[in-house]
């Protein structure tokens, strides 16, 4: 019954902050000064040297539609909220008319989930055993090290990262592509090459910047959770250093490490967007930055929404999955 | 100053450092470090210009200590606002407690999970480079206040339990009061690092919109810097010195900050007898 | 069947020793409950980590060892250093404050089959561990139910008899219980105590009882060990401590004991104990002792016979008994 009714309340957090995040994507660019269908008739007029003011009127009419702009502000909002609610229905991307925003989406949300996916991950488990190393062993020179490093590593930005990398091993050292532009139509086993060698700068970017804070995080979860009574009284027990430190110290230190994952992910994906930006990686951050480049409003609409919900969906599932791992939460 | 720790004082110096750089520098020059041709280009750097110049014209010191003054006010900016409004509803939330703690939660809670950087590049993208260095800061507040809010919230709660709050009440004293002499020595040494945190988020969002030139390009912080060598292909061309000094600076202030953030939270932790 | 051999104990603090424990010489029998007495500070719990080999950074032994002997064995012996071998099989330690010491986050039955593992079940199933473990709380009067419950869902004194099921279900011969009843209330204490003793009564083994409450020893006891400043100063069977104390010390120690019908004004025990980086040569509980000599302060007393298993450390006792010898 408790779980129920904790499962009830983050539902309802979950679907609030959708809805939430979905209307501040739809006002915010109508509170910008420029309107987008005045512009793209604006681009077409210098570009064609006639057109005369029955067809431009019809065209502005068609570009109102495709983007929703017709009616009120609230019939324009409602509109909005039922299409993509029902049927995820973004419309046509713009630029790329007639494909559908949301195909464009499903091409590239492949790539995204990839690299964030496993970067994370590996970021994580990397991070917290050497956190749990360093913690445990604090008197050791190692740890000290180890830990001088993570704090040098830390709070440098993602894309300075980023930015260093390419300069190492694209300008410097050619070794890896400059960017991610290739066609990998057709499961091959050369196009999964192209693939994987053209992740590795990016997934590499994300994983020494986010592998920093779990390092930091976790030497000092695992050093005060190392003078802990019931640790100690464990020794005392006898048992050995290593079932001391898998069936003590960590889960009860990996238990808050989940917890800050689920608070990270908005963060971790800003990073990944910055950094698919950089590498030019064709998923959903390159996505959003093309649409935004080329005003294309509805892909800008469908890839900031997505984005938005993807995070919140990995934070609910977290969420969730939380009280089946942790027993003291499930007995409150 | 006998029980502040290593990290406390090495984050001091690498702070004080840039921050004499950004706030006293800056004073001692009387031109416009924006402006385009002021100085001959790609100067090595000299006794005349410290840093050499730049393919725009301009001279990298000078441009460098305004863009550290810059990025400096927008973290002390949003810090400062979204610590007093995330302290604000976190206390509120916490010892109010019910709906208003329900409501205030919800909207934490959004801000939280919804991905700034998106709407960011979405405003930056409609002003096209022009947006005010207020207008980001105002939506890095909104994306910042729910942190210390969460925390403070926590506190609150904790403490609204705590017998000596329990005989404050009853024996009549105002929520106000109750509020400054007995919560606030609680919450004021994590939010002191809180504080400092929030500056560093900000600097870092900045920037990370300015490299992607979805910031206010005209004016002069760490990120346009790095973006407008960016534009003029400075690795490419080996101009190092443009683009290294705002990247070294942005790395040693992030350090700096990191340190001193840590390094408070130690001295705190140490005063309180941990 | 354990000895402490002129066990001294310090702690390394950088700048100084603090000497908590000094040549300290006695021995527990079998099948005896023995407890060690004493204010707070005098070295009581130190010795008990010493006697159980835990000596970890800035503990240090500085001299003396101790002994635990097998079985009815004269010669076979291990010592210090050696005994973490033992831990928990031949002997076992209660810590003090029961609060903490279980993991949090696994079922109470699995701190059991922790330990289990190390005894002489290794080739039991999980499921003949757990029916042993349930018969074992049976016995000891707990609901087996606490078995599948999580530590924080306990109560103090529970989680306090957990500790001693833990503690003796491996059947150790010796177990040594650092304050057992700090903490918790006096009803609880209660249950607690008769446990132990019931406990002792069935497995006949040895155990260990250190606290400063003297009504502890009074109820549980067979023998006790008086400390102060570091050092044991008087020695006996706990009934004739208790009614013929023969130190100074314990005199005011018992005398400050309230008694039914006893209207009398009681007195506290002037000054404080000795600092114990640099302790006072000669006795030590001399600047506060009424009888005290110039002797006193210059000599350090032996532990002398005073009565039947009874030995005290007094230079006035060891006159007295100087002329009968």
């Amino acid at each position: 019954m408790k779980f129920l009714k904790f499962l009830s309340s983050r539902l309802l957090t979950y679907i609030f902050v959708i809805l939430l995040g979905m209307t501040i994507v739809f006002f915010v660019p109508r509170f910008m000064p420029s309107d987008p269908v005045e512009s793209m008739l604006g681009q077409m007029m210098s570009k064609s040297s006639t057109m005369d003011a029955a067809a431009i009127e019809a065209m502005r009419k068609t570009l109102n539609e495709n983007f929703g702009l017709e009616g009120t502000l609230g019939e324009q909002y409602f509109g909005y909220m039922k299409r993509v609610i029902f049927t995820q229905d973004f419309g046509p991307s713009l630029t790329m008319y007639p494909v559908p925003v949301k195909e464009l989406i499903a091409d590239s949300l492949p790539w995204t989930v990839c690299l964030l996916g496993i970067s994370t991950v590996i970021s994580w488990l990397i991070g917290n055993g050497i956190g749990l190393l360093a913690g445990i062993r604090k008197d050791k020179a190692y740890s000290k090290i180890l830990e001088g490093i993570a704090i040098c590593i830390y709070p440098i930005p993602y894309y300075i990262f980023a930015l260093t990398l390419i300069m190492l091993f694209a300008y410097i050292f050619p070794v890896f592509p400059l960017s991610a532009n290739f066609d990998v139509s057709g499961f091959t086993w050369e196009n999964l090459k192209t693939v994987i060698w053209n992740s590795v700068l990016p997934a590499l970017s994300l994983i020494l910047t986010g592998t920093g804070w779990w390092v930091i995080s976790m030497t000092t979860l695992s050093r005060n959770t190392n003078e802990e009574d019931f640790v100690a009284f464990a020794r005392m027990k006898g048992l050995n250093e290593r079932k001391v430190i898998s069936r003590y110290v960590l889960p009860n230190t990996i238990l808050p490490q989940i917890t800050m994952l689920a608070l990270q992910m908005g963060t971790i994906f800003n990073g990944s967007l910055i950094t698919e930006i950089l590498f030019n990686y064709p998923g959903l951050g390159s996505l959003i930055y093309r649409g935004i480049l080329q005003a294309d409003y509805n892909l800008i609409m469908g890839t900031i929404t997505t984005s938005i919900f993807a995070v919140a969906t990995a934070t609910l599932v977290i969420d969730l999955l939380y009280p089946f791992i942790d027993p003291r939460v499930r007995y409150n | 100053m006998k029980n502040w720790n290593l990290r406390l004082k090495l984050g001091l110096v690498i702070l004080s450092f840039f921050m004499i750089l950004g706030f006293f520098f800056p004073l001692l020059y009387s031109g416009n470090v924006t402006e385009w041709s002021t100085y001959p280009t790609n100067l090595k750097p000299s006794m005349e210009h410290f840093l050499g110049t730049n393919s725009l014209g301009q001279d990298i010191f000078w441009l460098l200590c305004n863009s550290i003054r810059t990025s400096f006010l927008i973290g002390l900016f949003v810090a400062f606002f979204s610590t007093l409004i995330g302290i604000l509803a976190g206390l509120v939330a916490g010892l109010k407690g019910g709906a208003v703690d329900r409501i205030v939660m919800l909207l934490a809670d959004t801000f939280i999970v919804i991905p700034s950087l998106p709407i960011l590049i979405l405003i930056g993208s409609l002003t096209k480079g022009t947006a005010s260095l207020f207008l980001i800061g105002g939506v890095l507040i909104a994306f910042n206040w729910p942190w210390p809010a969460r925390q403070v919230r926590s506190m609150a709660l904790t403490l609204r339990e705590r017998d000596y709050i329990s005989i404050a009440r009853f024996s009549g004293e105002s929520t106000i009061r109750i509020l400054v002499k007995e919560i606030f020595p609680f919450v004021k040494d994590w939010s002191i690092g809180n504080f400092i945190n929030t500056i560093l988020v900000a600097i870092s969002s900045e920037s990370g919109l300015a490299v992607i030139g979805m910031s206010s390009n005209s004016k002069a912080t760490l990120g346009t810097m790095i973006y407008w060598a960016n534009q003029h292909q400075a690795m490419l061309g080996g101009k190092w010195v443009w683009i290294g000094s705002p990247v070294v600076a942005i790395c040693l202030i992030f350090i700096g900050l990191f340190l001193l953030m840590t390094g408070q939270q130690q001295y705190s932790a140490l005063r309180r007898g941990k | 069947m354990f000895e402490i051999n002129h066990v001294s104990a310090r702690y390394n603090m950088l700048t100084s020793f603090v000497n908590a424990v000094d040549d300290v010489n006695f021995n527990i029998e079998k099948n005896e409950i023995f407890g060690i007495a004493g204010e707070s500070g005098c070295g009581k719990s130190t010795l008990l980590k010493v006697m159980y080999d835990l000596v970890d950074y800035p503990l240090e032994i500085s001299s003396g060892s101790v002994r635990l002997y097998n079985g009815n064995s004269e010669t076979n012996y291990i010592e210090t250093g050696k005994l973490k071998e033992c831990w928990w099989k031949d002997i076992s330690y209660i810590s003090q404050g029961a609060m903490n010491v279980m993991n949090p986050i696994t079922k109470v039955e699995n701190q059991f089959f922790d330990t289990v593992r190390r005894g002489y079940h290794k080739k039991m199933t999980k499921k003949q561990i757990r029916e042993k473990v349930a018969a074992y709380m049976k016995e000891l009067e707990l609901s087996p139910d606490v078995l599948k419950a999580y530590p924080h869902q306990l109560s103090g004194g529970m989680r306090q008899r957990v500790l001693i099921a833990l503690a003796t279900f491996l059947n150790p011969r010796i177990i040594l219980a650092d304050e057992p009843t700090t903490a918790l209330d006096v009803v609880v204490q209660k249950d607690i105590l008769t446990m132990l003793m019931s406990v002792q009564k069935r497995m006949k083994n040895s155990m260990v009882i250190v606290s400063h409450d003297m009504g502890v020893h009074y109820q549980v006891t067979n023998r006790i060990g008086i400390m102060y400043a570091g050092q044991m100063i008087e020695i006996g069977p706990t009934d004739e401590i208790f009614s013929h104390p023969k130190h100074p010390y314990t005199q005011m120690l018992i005398s400050a004991l309230p008694k039914v019908g006893d209207n009398s004004q009681k007195e506290g025990i002037p000054g404080t104990p000795p600092n114990l980086k640099s302790p006072p040569i000669g006795c030590r509980f001399a600047p506060r002792c009424k009888y005290a000599a110039d002797e006193c302060r210059k000599i350090r007393p032996q532990m002398v016979p005073v009565g039947d298993k009874h030995f005290a450390a007094c230079l006035l006792l060891e006159h007295a008994k100087g002329g009968n010898e």
